[in-house]
């Protein structure tokens, strides 16, 4: 990212910090925005992404941190003085005005003359497929109507910005995929930047022309559709866009990558030798073979198949691991195959726990020590600071009422084999990686309870 | 900045709302009669309250009143709401009408009409105004109130329940206290309590047609505001500012309860 | 039991009785002469005599209405914007006057606005006063206005709770200031509370007769002091009272009309 590039953008976000009752929702955010492109944030819900966006839109002030607008610092700019126009979630249309009075609402509180306002409407009206729809009232509208009335009242004003927060969330299927080409038109025609905000993956691939992507308040990548799906950052953003295969896997030197006891040629380093890495493979980029051809990677079984109109979706039993494959021929349950991995359907992710266990630092007293309202007793270390090495196998996820602890489940990726949860301790504010067959559902508290004779306590020094 | 005035405005709004009450409250425990010096704690207003045989026959008048009245009420209203639900659009328009003109009415014109009614029959029967005539008013003015609490129940309810019921081998009247009284039930319920209330409450149509012997509370209250300087009214304040606050918590906690359970 | 229409009869007859038959008796009273018990437009004339007290008690009501309005509103509008677990006890706060005796609570203005009362004892500490409030028209405004308040914030807050917040962050959006997000979004989308708590208020304070009894004195006197005379009072009437009761309850309906009809036109479609 050039330096002149980010000077010239239209808007800037600099070290954005938010927090609503004392949990952070944003934290340090920096982005740039191209003037006349079409920006989606993504992200699930809690991200982050509508919080930005009612940021940039003036409808809440940041804590710290500058929102400069065409080089100009806005924090302080009220909405109805900024040149930006926003598509709200469920529309907000004036229930108590017509179609009409809706679109017109921005150009007669601006007080641009009637005939002026009229001809501007007429023409949005046409834009969004509404000619003749003047005179109703917005209530009796479809969701479908209701959505082009929101778009119109937006655009009709000129806006140098129009920010949509998930504007499609509440339509059907097919009106969601129609209104997706026709705003990607509108944006083009209109030549205007566009800040999308959804959770729908397939949206913002389809529509942006970069995507950024959030968790937690920070941003995971920043890239174009293409370059976010092929050479995602980490686990969480190849799990969430698209489908991927996330292994846990050895990077014994650069560009060589050991999976499943075989070491594999791919196009990545920097990662040091003999380091545990996350690996992602696309189910598109497995190739398949009759197993009798003895000219494969690795083999495996068939599972399970599924037909999904233009590819067969295949789970293969291959290693120990749950492998999915997408191939355009259907094989059998029960068939026996070979996988082929080409050096580019490799890529090599740094784990977000390098050496795959949690290390908790605590307070040894009298030979006990505590940790999340635990207690360890018989410690043979001297009073002072200590360190718990907790594997992630030493965690089981119950149900509420027999936890220890009541944790907030962040983000969940398959491996193949299990589950890899990230979870959040309310108190302590810390992470800790955790293991489980089962699924759970993301965004919700789950329970966890400690087996503490996997926990060894060791003295602050020789962790270090 | 926007915050701090809003939060001024607000507690301004709550002070002068609750300004009155709490100087009667204060100057209930006034030694002297005096309403703007406070010369020493005392108890003795609310002893002479109790033994001001005055204000405890008007209380007893008072409850009996709003029991009879709203148990009335509440049956005659909610027969009258299921009746009215069943009417054609046109009837039922016309209906609450008439349900609604001891609402919109001033209560000094019902309590004037209901006098002149009252004083007729007293007349013609050689009787007096008393707990009759309050009772027959109170009624009048309370049926609108469960009626307007249960109409919406109907409303909501699932008609086929009632339609299931008979199918599974209810009689009507069996399918109705089985599967239609029980949804209704909390309208019928605050459509009561409502009733009660406003019983107890009432003033205005009170007055005109309890006649000189039948004392409540608030004409008895009315009397004694008008001879000015009456600590004991003061005493009687505390004391139902006290039981309704005591009555809005109790029952807010169990509306608390009740929502926690149905989130269960 | 539930398809029958019978359940209305009970009380079809009951409210003929108490209902139909005493509003019959009072017109049929106003029409008849005290001493002849004959037919007479008399009463209804004489009503001109009384037409200043009929004056200054829509005055004062009027008054009474618009400051409970002004006064509500911005207050309503607050509490639609606290968060929703607040907002319920906040609510009760309100109301809670509401269910003490109106009587006590106006009481407890006498005491707090008479000459040697307490607010007159705070003005002396800073030098001022005493000012002569009770027995004031002024005085039977604010009693107006201190118990017909609730009246006007209950309506207020139940239509401004369902204005979602995202409307009103559109005006701005869409460039409006404070003024025009106002004018042009909360009051047109508030409009049915405010007509329903302008009515609750409004009602009751042109037909008031205690409020202008207890802390207006004996000069301030109000259609409600007026017809009371009639029935309770030392010039025994009823004939002329019916007479002003009519009257009264045809201003009410007028009221109404003109309300409902602004509730209609303007509100057309506003139920989502």
């Amino acid at each position: 990212m050039a330096n002149s590039e980010k000077e010239n953008a239209l808007i800037n976000l600099r070290g954005i910090n938010m927090s609503y009752e004392g949990e952070k929702i944003l934290d340090n955010l920096n982005l740039y925005i191209r003037d006349k492109e079409f920006l989606t944030l993504l992200g699930p819900s809690g991200c982050g992404k509508t919080t930005t966006l009612r940021i940039i839109g003036g409808f809440i002030t940041p804590e710290s941190g500058d929102v400069m607008f065409q080089g100009k610092r806005i924090n302080d700019l009220p909405p109805h003085k900024r040149n930006i126009n926003t598509v709200f979630q469920r529309y907000a249309l004036f229930p108590h005005l017509n179609v009409y009075e809706n679109v017109a609402f921005g150009l007669e509180v601006k007080k641009v003359p009637k005939d002026e306002i009229k001809k501007r409407v007429k023409k949005m009206l046409e834009i969004v497929d509404l000619k003749g729809f003047e005179h109703r009232r917005v209530t009796k509208l479809s969701g479908g109507q209701q959505q082009r009335v929101a778009i119109a009242r937006a655009l009709v004003n000129q806006p140098k910005v129009l920010l949509l927060d998930e504007p499609l969330g509440a339509l059907d299927l097919k009106l969601r995929k129609e209104m997706q080409l026709e705003l990607k038109k509108i944006q083009q025609q209109m030549e205007i930047t566009f800040i999308y905000v959804t959770h729908d993956q397939e949206e913002a691939m389809t529509m942006s022309d970069t995507i950024i992507i959030m968790k937690d308040g920070i941003i995971q990548q920043i890239g174009s559709p293409e370059a976010i799906y092929n050479e995602p950052k980490n686990a969480f953003v190849a799990d969430f866009i698209g489908e991927a295969n996330i292994f846990d896997a050895m990077m014994v030197k650069d560009d060589l990558v050991s999976l499943c006891g075989k070491e594999f040629v791919c196009l990545d380093g920097g990662f040091g030798e003999n380091k545990p890495v996350d690996v992602v493979i696309r189910p598109e980029d497995i190739e398949l073979k009759p197993a009798s051809e003895q000219n494969s990677d690795l083999y495996g079984v068939v599972q399970n198949v599924i037909f999904k109109g233009v590819h067969y979706e295949m789970s293969i039993q291959c290693e120990g691991l749950e492998w999915l494959v997408h191939s355009t021929r259907g094989w059998k349950i029960g068939d026996k195959v070979g996988l082929t991995l080409i050096p580019d359907a490799f890529h090599i992710m740094k784990r977000l726990y390098a050496d795959n266990t949690n290390h908790v630092k605590a307070q040894v007293e009298d030979g006990t020590v505590s940790f999340f309202g635990q207690t360890i007793e018989g410690v043979n270390l001297s009073d002072g600071e200590c360190v718990l090495t907790i594997p992630p196998t030493a965690i089981e996820v119950v149900s509420l009422d027999m936890a220890d602890l009541k944790v907030y489940l962040e983000s969940l990726i398959y491996k193949g084999v299990y589950n890899e949860l990230i979870v959040y301790d309310y108190d302590t504010k810390l992470n800790l990686l955790v293991h489980s067959m089962n699924d759970e559902q993301v965004a919700t508290d789950i329970g966890i309870r400690f087996d503490k004779s996997k926990i060894t306590v060791s003295s602050a020094e020789e962790v270090q | 900045m926007k915050k701090w005035f809003n939060r001024i405005y607000m507690t301004l709004i709550y002070v002068f709302l609750f300004a009155p009450i709490v100087v009667l409250i204060v100057f209930s425990f006034n030694e002297s009669k005096s309403r703007s010096n406070f010369t020493g704690f005392t108890f003795k207003w609310y002893k002479q309250l109790f033994s001001n045989e005055l204000i405890m026959q008007s209380l007893w008048n008072t409850v009996l009143v709003a029991v009879v009245s709203s148990v009335f009420a509440t049956l005659l209203g909610t027969l009258a709401a299921i009746g009215i639900y069943n009417l054609s659009r046109r009837k039922r328009a016309a209906m609450m009408n008439l349900v609604n003109i001891p609402v919109i009415n001033p209560e000094i014109v019902t309590g004037v009409s209901m006098m002149v009614l009252f004083v007729f029959i007293a007349n013609f029967f050689g009787i007096e105004l008393g707990f009759w005539s309050v009772c027959c008013a109170h009624i009048t003015f309370c049926v609108p109130y469960v009626i307007m609490n249960v109409m919406p129940k109907l409303r909501q309810m699932d008609i086929s329940m009632y339609e299931a019921a008979q199918d599974l081998g209810c009689s009507p009247n069996r399918a109705f206290f089985k599967a239609v009284l029980p949804q209704i039930l909390p309208g019928v319920f605050s459509g009561f309590l409502m009733a009660f209330t406003y019983s107890i409450d009432d003033f205005v149509i009170t007055y005109f047609t309890s006649g000189a012997s039948f004392p409540t509370l608030p004409t008895t209250i009315y009397a004694m505001t008008r001879m000015k300087v009456n600590p004991q009214i003061n005493a009687l304040s505390a004391i139902i500012f006290v039981v309704v606050l005591l009555f809005l918590v109790i029952s807010n906690f169990c509306t608390n309860k009740e929502r926690r359970k149905e989130e269960i | 039991m539930l398809k029958s229409k019978m359940g209305s009869v009970p009380f079809l007859v009951w409210s003929i009785i108490f209902i139909m038959v005493p509003l019959g008796l009072v017109l049929w009273y106003s029409f008849t002469a005290k001493d002849t018990g004959e037919f007479t437009p008399e009463n209804i004339f004489r009503i001109g005599n009384y037409s200043s007290i009929f004056l200054k008690s829509i005055n004062l009501a009027l008054i009474a209405t618009v400051i409970c309005l002004v006064l509500a509103y911005p207050f309503a509008w607050m509490l639609s914007r606290a968060e929703a677990h607040k907002q319920g006890i906040m609510m009760m706060l309100v109301m809670l006057p509401m269910w003490m005796n109106f009587l006590l609570r106006t009481y407890g203005w006498m005491t707090l606005i008479e000459n040697e009362g307490i607010i007159n004892k705070m003005f002396g500490f800073i030098g001022l006063g005493p000012f002569e409030m009770i027995n004031t028209q002024g005085a039977v405004v604010l009693g107006m206005v201190y118990n017909y308040l609730p009246f006007m914030i209950t309506p207020l807050h139940s239509v401004m709770v369902k204005i979602d917040r995202s409307t009103i962050e559109a005006a701005q959006d869409l460039g409006a200031g404070f003024w025009q997000v106002l004018f042009r979004v909360q009051l047109p989308l508030s409009l049915p509370g405010i007509i329903s708590g302008i009515t609750m208020v409004f009602v009751p304070s042109v037909s008031t007769f205690i409020i202008s009894k207890m802390l207006g004195g004996g000069s301030n006197m109000l259609i409600g002091d007026l017809i009371e005379q009639q029935f309770l009072g030392s010039t025994y009437n009823p004939y002329l009272g019916s007479a002003i009761s009519l009257i009264l309850m045809v201003i009410m309906l007028l009221l109404m009309g003109i309300m409902n009809a602004f509730d209609d036109d303007e509100m057309q479609g506003m139920v989502m």
